[in-house]
């Protein structure tokens, strides 16, 4: 947001804009002091814009964001945005539990001129019990990125129904959170959610497991089995790594998807069920189609919903939001008292590539709040790969096959994790020649600026014909 | 949420001795609470408070002036003359 300082809140319009927002909204001046509260934060405060205009915003929220290592103080001395939760006691004497988001108002040449602080009111997550809020927000689905609230909207959208969905994305992107929520969010949530993975079984064992078996089918076989779909009776059945689901069962799937109903292994008895599908997989069915490893038919089937969940870096603004999130839960989980990260620290972070996506941003904070002994984490708490390897794709991949995709497409591919690949070698190979002649040739110090061993920067050098 | 807290103690509108501020990190409501209480304090101003410390202070008889913001002096010198009210932005 770009604004000249006199007009930064005077005009009557940009008001009455925030107050169409269904969020609370301060706009403060760099002094910490009100300028305009939205409508919404009005109700939430119990105190009006005109009341509060020129009053210390902590005057009118009685936060306890001071207690949560002074966010706004960061962001005027950052400049960049920052979230936190935490909560605030109003005007009626009511604790509202409240996501703060402080983005920095600057003018064209950086020059900060104020804040805009949004409340999230997050008191109906916490009190619609500990399940919903564990998914929604305790495990991680969360993103301000436009990628991720098109997700956002789309779940309500696909609990509604019973069709099969398709979720696709990398690894690490929160495919299985997003089934889960997806159940929670229907009408079969009181019923069971069984996630069942079809890369981890061989073929017998995982069609005993899905559809189960009759006494006496094979040796060893005493008693009945149920099977997992008929576990998943009335609710959802998750199948992750459906592209290793073996060729013959995916006969039997179909028919399950079909017919609604199917033989336990070794029963002449047909067993109906009521069980949602949900399938995931971080490989390109289509292309496993066209190599005959996956039936078109199945396929289609399961297509009828298709969710593509956007790798990290594709998620604007949600790197920085995730570590705020990160660090409170691990915090909390490890006792420790992090409160934040050096500015050097949060642009390794920043800037980093993700290929393990959000799992892997949360590996990585879990490892640096390990390390850290204070309460800040600097880039040396950080592990040794990052602090050398600032792995942000170049623009001109950004725009590849990915960057059309909707959240929601009947007729998707895969990323091509082929070009990706290709990228990063070329990235990797970029790297390891600049720092070569950083260092005037000299490899042990190249391996070390590079957080490598030597021998693993003399197979590299090797492997991208730089002998 | 409090940070600090200023005790003083009067007499018939006049305060008698200095104000005393007690700094209070990370204080939990609770623990503020305890100190009204050993401090045998009979008038509490402050800023935000939730409504089950504000009941268990009014229950311990104390009168808490609450949604009160502006400068303590100016508080102070309200309370003494009877005119403070709960819910007051004051001028300044």
């Amino acid at each position: 947001m770009t604004m000249g300082k006199s007009t930064i809140i005077r005009k009557a319009d940009l008001l009455h804009v925030l107050d169409g927002i269904p969020h609370g909204i301060a706009v403060l001046d760099k002094r910490q002091r009100v300028l305009g509260l939205n409508r919404f934060l009005g109700a939430l405060t119990g105190y009006n814009s005109e009341e509060a205009m020129g009053i210390y915003y902590d005057y009118i929220l009685r936060s306890n964001l001071r207690h949560k290592g002074n966010p706004l103080q960061s962001v005027i001395e950052t400049g960049e945005s920052t979230s936190v939760e935490g909560d605030i006691i109003n005007r009626r004497r009511q604790k509202i539990p409240i996501r703060f988001t402080i983005s920095p108002i600057k003018d064209s040449s950086g020059k900060l001129l104020g804040m805009v602080l949004t409340l999230e009111d997050i008191s109906i997550l916490q009190n619609l019990g500990k399940k919903i809020h564990d998914i929604s927000h305790v495990e991680g689905i969360i993103g301000h990125s436009s990628k991720m609230q098109e997700i956002f909207e789309l779940i309500p959208m696909i609990s509604q129904t019973d069709a099969s969905a398709l979720v696709t994305g990398e690894t690490g992107t929160g495919k299985d959170l997003l089934a889960s929520a997806v159940h929670q969010a229907s009408k079969r949530s009181r019923y069971p959610f069984i996630k069942v993975n079809c890369g981890a079984l061989p073929e017998s064992l995982l069609e005993s497991e899905l559809f189960g078996y009759a006494r006496g089918a094979f040796t060893g076989a005493n008693t009945d089995k149920p099977g997992m779909f008929r576990l998943a009776h009335g609710g959802t059945i998750y199948l992750t790594e459906i592209g290793d689901l073996p060729l013959p069962l995916q006969v039997k799937l179909l028919t399950v998807l079909d017919d609604k109903e199917f033989f336990p292994l070794g029963s002449s008895k047909k067993v109906k069920v009521d069980a949602r599908v949900i399938a995931s997989t971080n490989r390109d069915l289509k292309k496993f189609v066209r190599q005959d490893k996956f039936r078109e038919d199945l396929f289609f089937r399961l297509n009828v919903l298709r969710v593509h969940l956007p790798p990290l870096r594709k998620r604007d603004g949600d790197v920085r939001l995730l570590i705020d999130h990160f660090l409170d839960l691990l915090n909390s989980n490890l006792k420790k008292s992090v409160k934040g990260l050096d500015q050097k620290a949060l642009n390794i972070l920043l800037n980093y590539y993700y290929p393990g996506n959000v799992r892997e941003l949360r590996n990585i904070l879990e490892y640096a709040v390990t390390v850290c002994q204070g309460n800040t984490v600097r880039s040396e708490h950080l592990p040794k790969y990052m602090a050398s390897s600032i792995k942000k794709r170049p623009s001109s991949i950004d725009q590849g096959s990915e960057a059309d995709m909707g959240a929601l497409d009947n007729n998707p591919e895969c990323p091509d994790r082929a070009s990706e690949s290709i990228s990063w070698t070329s990235v990797e190979k970029k790297m390891i020649m600049d720092t070569l002649m950083k260092t005037g040739g000299k490899r042990g110090l190249a391996a070390e600026l590079l957080g490598w061993g030597r021998s693993t920067l003399w197979r590299k050098i090797k492997q991208h014909g730089l002998e | 949420m409090a940070n600090e807290v200023i005790i003083v103690r009067a007499h018939k509108g006049q305060l008698i001795g200095e104000p005393r501020i007690i700094l209070l990190p990370g204080a939990t409501p609770e623990e503020i609470c305890a100190l009204i209480i050993k401090e045998d304090a009979s008038v509490v101003i402050c800023g935000g408070i939730e409504e089950v410390h504000y009941q268990y202070l009014t229950w311990k008889k104390v009168k808490v002036f609450d949604n009160i913001i502006g400068l303590h002096e100016q508080a102070l010198k309200l309370v003494l003359s009877d005119k403070l009210k709960i819910d007051t932005i004051l001028p300044g």
